[in-house]
């Protein structure tokens, strides 16, 4: 593996285009485009504030760079550096600002979300989208990006407003049978809505492309509900995971539960590789702390990681969470299926330090890779079932079904990173 | 009181009884069953005769003397009288120890009485005790169970109450988490409240209000470069009807693969059903009962037959596959029925064999084991082994040349594979200057050649203008003197395909000279046509000046430039295929 010279980035702003072949990083206020292959800076541009959130369109033509405090959005164009446009959102503030799918759209959502404002490149002209909702996911776009669904609460009730994207004409309009929505999503076939309710009730409705309910799902009452939600990408499951520290996958075709993941303490499946992460520090004498030692550096206290097989049962580490604090750090927040919906790899917030790889063809734990500090985030290869995590030292986590592999990144130092993983072919 | 009379007597009398009944026992046996009722029935005894007076006298002096009384008749005496005083005086001490026996024995009846009256008093208050006691007993088994019973109860109520209380507690943890959830939520939506107040406040007091706008350079086409619609409602419906066309399409795709997969489905009940009663009428002849299965297999292989032919139009029909999972289900009891019979059987068998061959496959089993797992634990040392190998090769120390050594290993096949190549291409090219080296000697013997066959030629034609006189055939030995005219005047009729030749020849041997030389035509008709094809063929070869064919040139004079570049196009073309031939055999 191959590692580029460390760029200076703030605020994790790093993103590749769509297209893969530009890298674009923001350093305070500018913004700096380089080729992915040879790192050439090609374009460099300066905002007028620091940038607080930067995005590619899905041409890979234009970024927008959106500066929160000043209520700015400045959209940028790569073909031509001389081309700009800025948007004003004025004194009534801008809290959250993404494309649209066609990449000729900014929705801009305002201060205390009072409306979202759709901004067209193509003819200057602006929509108003009124009431949406402040929520954890409040919009989502389909993948074929043709439809937009939008959260809204009026007199205290939930609607799902669905938009088409080419013109935003409302297409549909209906209300919801939850409490306090929290988020929704697509499914990758673009027919149905995943709706889920806030974590103090465990509901989640399934609506098709058309408005009409097909399923309610409800695993139990009162204790605190769901806490993340995912499709795979073949469109056939639908994982939730939940505050209980359970993931339960639901099919397509009936919506109803079929196999149900828990995240246990003592690991006795012996079906199960369990990955452990060794550290070895390499050895220090006395004789060694010598100037021309230290002043090599890092090397120093860089330690070597390898991952170790242990055999079952094993005992992850737990962390209780404080009982009466809100939205408590136990139960399971992150999901995400490998790209053929083959494997699915999920993250429980009491075991902080443990990912755990779960089989789909056979609906059972296949691998679960336990760090020595908290995993930060992981991700899929886009190509091919590798995963990649990352726990904010200088190391990069690699796992496939053929083993584990820990990679030393040759940063100067120990900071904390985002990994931003496109991996080429 | 009378137990003390009694304590005395008794002894005594008994004692004499005894006595008595040891001396004599004859004839007093014979009395002594009549002797206690004596008032009741006096009975005339017949002890006493009047032959045994003696005797008798005798027998009763000593029976009262053994009684303690008096004696009654002394032996020495010699008259044979008895004092009378003396017999009445026993005789009254008889009947006074008579009176007194019979007293005792009235007072021990009494006593015996009494106490076989006290003995049943005593019985009855025992039973009646024991009675009290099983009474008791038994209530107290009672209370016992009882006791056991509330026991019981009572730890299943408190197990209750823990559950309670546990429910409780955690129903009291939802309620807490809840309530702070609630909190924390009520506490966002305050300060998000403030924040909008604030906002309020400021935006009321500032009047100057910063509009928002948009400042493009120029607007920039849509991304799928159509232009854009205006809304209407035929836009509008365009928009329905796609949505409506993506659920469709979603929906097609789904019941398709449905289809497939219940076809699947069903093809794989239908095997099994085949495979079941194939199994089952199998083993028809070992069945013992049930005549019935016979018919039903009978009728089922005759539904079966039906079913196949008109599979793929009743398969979608309901009852068609009611009909299917009905069979499916009675055909899997059959045979469940079946193996469970044959499971019986063999448990049966397995009983009834004997110990041996019990022991002796449980042995072989064992053994196998054994087998097993020494072949297992090989596997594990050998794979530890290689495993510390391997890990003593990563952390041995590099010496240099073993670095360079490994580092270079990769790379060592390919190395050897160009060295190898390599010096088949210095082969090949050495070859190749040989070749060039003959070429050109033979060129430049050619040009020789060609230039004594000129001599000889300019030699002869001066000759023939000379003789053009009858003197014709003086000089014509002189014309062979270059080995090359004999060639030549062979070749003449192919003159014409000579280029062909010199094209195919070189490529065959590295001795070109007599082949290359069959260039030039001899007769001067044929040459010109030759020397005009010349420039011909320069203008359509293209430029390909290897070295050699400009060492050769340099060799050439240019007596006959045509020629020679003629020659020198040919070798051209030949080097071409030479170069040609290298390239092809690379």
């Amino acid at each position: 593996m191959n590692f580029s010279e460390v760029f200076k980035q703030s605020n994790q702003l790093c993103k590749v285009s769509p297209d893969g072949k530009y890298l674009a990083t923001c350093v305070q206020y500018r913004l700096v485009v380089r080729d992915v292959s040879t790192l050439q800076i090609l374009q460099l541009y300066t905002c007028l504030d620091q940038i607080s959130h930067m995005d590619w369109s899905s041409d890979s033509l234009f970024i927008l760079c959106a500066m929160y405090k000043r209520g700015l959005v400045q959209v940028w164009s790569l073909e031509q550096p001389d081309w700009h446009c800025k948007i004003d959102e004025g004194s009534i503030g801008l809290v959250s600002s993404r494309w649209s799918p066609d990449g000729r759209h900014i929705l801009n959502t305002t201060e205390f979300h009072l409306r979202v404002t759709v901004w067209s490149l193509c003819t200057k002209a602006v929509s108003y989208i009124k009431y949406p909702k402040a929520c954890q996911k409040g919009i989502d776009f389909s993948r074929d990006g043709c439809y937009m669904a939008l959260a809204e609460r009026r007199d205290c009730k939930d609607y799902v407003s669905v938009f088409v994207c080419d013109d935003w004409h409302l297409l549909r309009h209906f209300e919801t049978e939850t409490q306090d929505l929290a988020g929704l999503e697509w499914s990758p076939n673009g027919c149905v809505l995943a709706v889920w309710d806030s974590c103090l009730e465990y509901k989640v409705l399934l609506y098709s492309l058309d408005g009409r309910l097909l399923s309610t799902y409800s695993a139990y009452e009162w204790s605190l509900g769901v806490k993340s939600v995912t499709w795979s990408p073949s469109s056939q499951f639908l994982a939730i995971g939940s505050y209980d520290e359970k993931v339960r996958i639901l099919n397509h075709i009936t919506w109803k539960k079929i196999a149900q993941f828990e995240h246990i303490a003592t690991i006795n499946n012996t079906k199960a590789v369990v990955y452990k992460e060794v550290e070895k520090r390499p050895a220090v004498g006395s004789d060694d702390l010598s100037l021309h030692n230290i002043t090599i550096g890092t090397t120093l206290f860089n330690t070597q990681s390898k991952y170790e097989i242990c055999p079952p049962p094993v005992q992850v580490p737990v962390v209780k969470p404080d009982p009466d604090r809100a939205n408590p750090k136990i139960g399971v927040s992150t999901l995400a299926f490998s790209s053929d919906s083959r494997y699915l790899a999920t993250k429980n917030d009491n075991m902080a330090s443990v990912v755990w790889v779960w089989d789909m063809q056979k609906m059972s734990l296949l691998a679960v890779l336990e760090q020595t500090s908290a995993v930060r985030c992981f991700q899929w290869d886009p190509r091919r079932p590798r995963l990649a995590l990352c726990t904010g030292n200088t190391k990069l986590y690699l796992w496939s079904p053929a083993g584990c592999v820990s990679v030393q990144v040759p940063t100067e130092d120990q900071q904390t990173w985002n990994s931003c993983f496109m991996t080429l072919a | 009181m009378p137990e003390s009379s009694l304590d005395i007597f008794p002894p005594k009398v008994k004692d004499i009884c005894s006595s008595s009944i040891e001396c004599r026992p004859s004839p007093l046996r014979q009395s002594s069953q009549s002797s206690l009722p004596l008032h009741r029935n006096y009975m005339l005894s017949t002890f006493c005769t009047e032959k045994n007076v003696q005797e008798c006298l005798s027998h009763i002096s000593q029976e009262v003397s053994s009684l303690g009384l008096p004696p009654v008749w002394m032996e020495s005496g010699g008259s044979s009288e008895m004092n009378v005083v003396a017999v009445l005086n026993c005789i009254y001490d008889l009947i006074q120890l008579h009176r007194r026996g019979l007293r005792t024995l009235e007072n021990m009846e009494v006593e015996q009485l009494k106490s076989s009256s006290n003995l049943d008093y005593l019985q009855l208050t025992s039973t009646q005790l024991k009675e009290q006691l099983e009474l008791s007993k038994r209530e107290n088994t009672g209370l016992l169970e009882r006791e056991r019973q509330l026991q019981l109860k009572v730890k299943s109520l408190q197990n209750c109450l823990k559950n309670e209380k546990e429910e409780v507690q955690k129903l009291q943890n939802i309620i807490a988490s809840r309530a702070s959830q609630y909190n924390h939520e009520m506490k966002r939506k305050e300060r998000e409240f403030n924040k909008l107040r604030e906002r309020l406040n400021q935006l009321l007091v500032d009047k100057k209000e910063k509009k928002q706008a948009i400042d493009v350079l120029n607007n920039i086409g849509r991304a799928d470069g159509k232009r854009s619609l205006w809304k209407t409602e035929k836009t509008e419906a365009k928009h329905e009807g796609e949505m409506y066309k993506t659920l469709l399409s979603d929906y097609d795709i789904r019941q398709r693969e449905l289809l497939l997969e219940n076809a699947e489905l069903k093809k794989v009940l239908q095997q099994m059903k085949k495979d079941m009663v194939s199994i089952l009428s199998s083993k028809k002849p070992t069945l013992k009962d049930d005549q019935h299965q016979d018919d039903d297999i009978q009728a089922d292989l005759e539904e079966e037959v039906f079913d196949s032919s008109k599979e793929s139009v009743e398969l979608y029909c309901v009852h068609a596959r009611e009909k299917l999972t009905n069979s499916i289900r009675l055909q899997w009891r059959r045979l469940k029925s079946h193996v469970e019979r044959l499971d019986n059987q063999a448990s049966l068998a397995q009983i009834g064999r004997s110990k041996n061959t019990d022991a002796v496959s449980r042995e072989t089993h064992e053994e196998e084991m054994d087998r097993l797992k020494l072949e297992i634990q090989q596997c594990k040392d050998f794979i530890q082994t290689q495993h510390q190998l391997l890990q003593q090769q990563l952390s041995s120390p590099y010496d240099e040349e073993k670095a360079s050594l490994l580092s270079d290993c990769y790379m060592l096949q390919e190395k050897e594979r160009f060295r190898d190549e390599w010096k088949t291409l210095e082969e090949q090219r050495k070859i190749f200057e040989r070749e060039r080296r003959n070429f050109t000697e033979a060129a430049i013997r050619l040009s020789h050649e060609r230039k004594a066959f000129e001599d000889d030629r300019a030699t002869w034609l001066k000759h023939q203008f000379l003789n053009l006189s009858p003197f014709a055939d003086s000089n014509k030995p002189q014309m062979s003197k270059s080995k090359s005219a004999f060639l030549i005047s062979k070749t003449e009729a192919s003159a014409a395909s000579a280029p062909e030749k010199l094209i195919k020849r070189p490529s065959d041997t590295t001795s070109p000279t007599p082949r290359c030389v069959p260039l030039t035509s001899p007769s001067t008709a044929e040459l010109y046509p030759t020397l005009c094809l010349v420039p011909e063929n320069r203008s359509t070869k293209p430029k390909r000046l290897t070295e050699h064919v400009e060492e050769s040139s340099n060799f050439l004079n240019g007596n006959v430039p045509a020629q020679h570049k003629h020659w020198n196009d040919r070798e051209d073309h030949s080097s071409h295929t030479l170069t040609k031939e290298k390239t092809s055999s690379i």
